[in-house]
């Protein structure tokens, strides 16, 4: 063995040429094992739309269905519930309803299509638990201001009655309002809008 | 960087393994084509390995839903059946390699000392790779893979005494069903790799202590320079790393060309019968093995004597392989210097191994039976043989080759039965091959000497 | 002595034909391309109409179906997909492809599985056997089996529905396609040495010619055969570029190996 004459920078270039290409290889070979932790067709194929029959939603009731395997609240809210909101206001992160966490047509004072009927995903924005429905007047571990909402077991986030969130909890953002439609008066469609676009 | 490879230097010895095992572990200068192979298993292992991860997260080891699962990852999981078709044809490449892993060993007398550890551990591998493997092709759960372990499980049931409960408490259940499903995909997932790694990691380190042979079968820790480095010796790397790049490179070529244009390799790598639900009302038409078991299940075939003397002849083909450093006991290591009868010898016995590995995936003709028969008495005989070469100067050739041949004649008489006439016709001509096989590796070396002489080794390698 | 080791190892792997399944008889070899859409198109139609009612393809999904065949044009690789029968595309599958329907009565969406509506046990009473799925028959049997089978049920008035088949005896399926093809029926030749030969003859045309009929068999079974590996409509491209980024890089490999190895005497 002998080191003498050896063309070093034609060695350095091999190696550092083999190297590249061999690491290329081997990341384009890492792509599929990655892309299979994607949601398969299967899971894509549960996000058809829910249909939710709105003639058995009492009013001042919420309804759970399950949409893409999510809890999505329908709440018949009474006139007195939508009356109350502006009240909230002062108290709330984002009573505009600025940041989009809803569909554009959801995006007003009710965060609704109809004022009535609020459709709402029932997770928690802060970190994924599903909040429990308060929607009693002033209860003694709410407080005397407290107008109805949801209130959230894990960390204590609050939202009222259109799923926006108060001041000082760990929630960041407002609920979010799923892509939603009426096919009639009685009838309404989570996870399609009127244009037949899905979300 | 030198300071934190001081730092990890000084609480795990890094520096310290990579010069023994790699910058400073001294291989032959001689290495060839054959010697590949190791590396290639080691490459082989981890496609098994991560594939096989992959796999698991979306395989359902349950009777109601595992072959559909298997279809789930072919179709439904993004880049699931690159995945799968990777695991499908890693396990017949696994196979392909070790058998030719092994053949090197016996080519070059690698078994022999002082690495019989080295060729022991290896062979514990090799059945553990079986059981491995055996254990994969269950778990698609379709036809092939049901009365595959149907077929594997009942030959417990053959042992004397404890059989028929030996292989219910292997079951689980009084038929193949859920339970069994569930426990061997448990002992494929996670307890056979833990034993596989294991045994991998032993083989290297009891390879490296005692260090590689090489074609030419000379010890090259005989002669060292001044420093103690071999002469014949170069660090295993720069050297043999790049060097296994460019076979890892060809290897990859041929293993990805059968993952995109041919994973089911004509109905080898996965059986067409095995795209069939398991149905344990109908056996298929033909049940065989997958191809890397086939010579022992022809084996199993061919010793009729009774149930329990096929099973055992079956273990007995692999417990041979077990005890070959103690079988051949000539001292010269390779091929190249012992004499032509030995080099015949082993050559017929790979022709021997193939034609048996042929026969497993073929229906059972009269005489293709008897062909069977024949290839296993070759089989076993190459190991009497194997021995007898141990000593070629003073090796009664002739004596051995009679003596053979009258067992092999009476054999075929008392097996002869007239009424059965195709069976008859075949027994009649075959044990000539036999016999002809015995000639080759006996009568030749006894009677000319050009087949029974040795040369010399030399001192260092040649080439 | 090396090279003729590899020649006998790679024979004994490469050749084919290991199991092939069947009644004995010689297959007929399936004239298809799984690339021809249009024949997909034509096979998926004629599968949903003919064969959908009894046989389930349980691994495969109607949008990734249509979508392989070309025809839908739902975006299947975003979540998003729209699954409704206000969409044109949807409305199209509805139309043509996705007959069946949820415990409701609605129709399935189009992610849907492809299973068939009939009943199991119904089924196996009125044919001896539930029919099997099909997703995977143009691996389990071949394609040349399916073409074959297709096109030699004939009039047997032994038989429980009446036909019977030269490539699966005594079948327990009647011949769904008999308005296409018409009836065939079985002669036998004796060649005088004790070797009879088969052949069917068109005894009653069908609305189709034979060559027509051919077509539409042709198209099934291409429709079957992409469906039992959906894969392999992509399989090939990948590995063409897996060979030439392997093969350029052995050779860089080797001038890496061959630059080391200059210090080798």
């Amino acid at each position: 063995m002998e080191n003498s004459g050896v063309d070093k920078s034609r060695r350095r270039f091999l190696v550092a040429a083999t190297s590249v290409v061999g690491a290329a290889g081997a990341g384009a070979a890492v792509i599929p094992y990655l892309s299979s932790w994607n949601p398969s067709e299967r899971a894509k194929s549960a996000g058809a739309p829910v249909e939710v029959n709105l003639s058995k939603v009492e009013e001042g009731q919420l309804v759970r269905v399950i949409w893409r395997k999510k809890p999505v609240w329908v709440v018949n809210r009474s006139q007195e519930m939508i009356d109350n909101l502006p009240k909230n206001n002062s108290l709330l992160v984002d009573p505009e309803s600025v940041v989009e966490q809803q569909p554009a047509y959801a995006q007003n004072a009710t965060r609704a299509i109809q004022e009535k009927y609020l459709v709402l995903i029932g997770i928690c924005t802060h970190l994924g638990c599903s909040p429990t429905f308060r929607p009693e007047m002033g209860p003694a571990d709410l407080g005397a201001d407290w107008r109805g909402g949801w209130y959230c077991p894990c960390h204590g986030s609050k939202f009222d009655l259109a799923g926006r969130v108060y001041k000082n909890v760990p929630a960041p953002t407002n609920l979010e309002v799923p892509v939603y439609s009426f096919k009639d008066e009685n009838t309404l469609l989570v996870g399609i809008d009127e244009n037949g676009e899905a979300a | 960087m030198n300071g934190l490879l001081n730092w990890i230097d000084a609480r795990f010895p890094a520096t310290k393994v990579w010069n023994e095992h790699f910058a400073q572990y001294y291989a032959p200068k001689n290495f060839n084509f054959w010697y590949f192979f190791g590396s290639l298993a080691i490459v082989v292992l981890v496609i098994q390995i991560v594939s096989g991860i992959f796999l698991t997260m979306h395989y359902k080891p349950d009777e109601m839903l595992a072959f559909q699962s298997v279809e789930y990852i072919m179709r439904d999981v993004p880049g699931g059946w690159f995945i799968r078709y990777m695991h499908s044809t890693g396990a017949s490449a696994f196979f392909i390699v070790i058998y030719l892993h092994m053949f090197r060993a016996l080519i070059y007398g690698s078994y022999k000392g002082p690495r019989e550890l080295v060729w022991l551990i290896g062979m514990a591998i090799y059945l553990a790779l079986m059981a491995e493997a055996f254990m994969g092709y269950m778990l698609p759960w379709g036809q092939m893979s049901f009365w595959g372990a149907q077929v594997i499980i009942n030959l417990f049931n053959t042992v004397p005494l404890i059989g028929p409960e030996l292989s219910t408490w292997i079951r689980g259940d009084y038929v193949i069903a859920d339970a069994t499903l569930n426990r061997l995909f448990a002992l494929h997932v996670a307890a056979l790799p833990l034993v596989l790694v294991g045994l991998i990691f032993v083989h290297i380190v009891a390879l490296h202590a005692v260090g590689s042979n090489n074609p030419d079968g000379v010890d090259i820790k005989k002669h060292k320079d001044d420093k103690g480095v071999p002469l014949d010796g170069i660090p295993f790397h720069p050297y043999y790393t790049v060097k296994d790049i460019v076979g890892v490179s060809v290897f990859l070529i041929f293993f990805f060309a059968v993952v995109f244009f041919a994973p089911e390799m004509g109905g080898y790598f996965l059986e067409h019968a095995n795209f069939e639900p398991a149905n344990p009302l109908k056996t298929p038409e033909h049940i065989a093995p997958v191809w890397y078991f086939t010579p022992f299940y022809t084996v199993l075939r061919a010793v009729t004597l009774s149930p329990f003397a096929g099973t055992a002849a079956m273990f007995l083909a692999i417990i041979m392989l077990f005890l070959l450093p103690w079988i051949d006991k000539n001292p010269i290591r390779s091929w190249r210097y012992r004499n032509k009868a030995h080099t015949i010898n082993i050559l017929l016995f790979v022709v021997a191994f193939v034609i048996l590995g042929y026969l497993g995936v073929k229906p059972v003709t009269p005489e293709l039976k008897e062909l069977g028969t024949q290839m296993t008495l070759v089989y076993f005989l190459f190991f009497l043989v194997l021995w007898i070469h141990s000593k070629p100067a003073t090796a009664k050739y002739i004596m051995w080759f009679v003596g053979l041949t009258v067992a092999i004649v009476a054999m075929t008489f008392y097996r002869y039965n007239p009424e059965a006439t195709d069976d008859a016709a075949q027994i009649l001509w075959q044990w000539s091959l036999t016999v002809g096989y015995l000639a080759l590796t006996l009568l030749l070396p006894g009677l000319i000497s050009a087949f029974n002489t040795e040369k010399d080794v030399p001192e260092r390698v040649t080439g | 002595m090396k090279k003729q080791l590899l020649i006998a190892l790679s024979t004994a792997l490469l050749s084919s034909s290991l199991l092939a399944a069947g009644g004995g008889i010689e297959l007929e070899k399936a004239p298809i391309d799984v690339h021809d859409k249009s024949s997909l198109q034509n096979g998926l139609r004629y599968y949903t109409n003919y064969c959908a009612g009894c046989h389930s393809l349980s691994s495969s999904r109607y949008n990734r179906v249509a979508k392989d065949a070309g025809m839908a044009v739902v975006p299947i690789d975003d979540s998003d997909e729209a699954a409704t029968l206000a969409d044109a595309n949807a409305k199209l599958m509805y139309e043509n492809i996705v007959f069946t329907t949820d415990k409701e009565g609605k129709p399935v969406n189009l992610g849907s599985l492809m299973h068939s509506s009939i009943n199991k046990d119904d089924a196996a009473n009125w044919f001896g056997a539930p029919p099997p799925d099909l997703s995977l028959v143009g691996r389990s049997r071949g394609s040349d089996w399916i073409y074959t089978y297709l096109k030699s049920f004939y009039l047997d008035p032994k038989r429980p529905v009446g036909v019977n088949n030269t490539a699966f005896p005594n079948v327990g399926m009647p011949h769904v396609l008999w308005e296409l093809q018409g009836w065939q029926t079985l002669e036998e030749h004796d060649d005088g040495h004790g070797h009879v030969e088969q052949t069917l003859h068109l005894s009653q045309p069908g609305t189709m010619s034979p060559a027509e009929y051919d077509v539409v068999v042709r198209d099934l079974t291409n429709f079957l055969t992409y469906v039992s590996e959906p894969a392999q409509l992509h399989r090939k491209t990948y590995g063409i570029f897996t060979m030439i980024f392997l093969a350029f890089f052995t050779v860089l490999a080797y001038m890496l190996k061959k630059e080391y190895w200059k210090d080798i005497h």
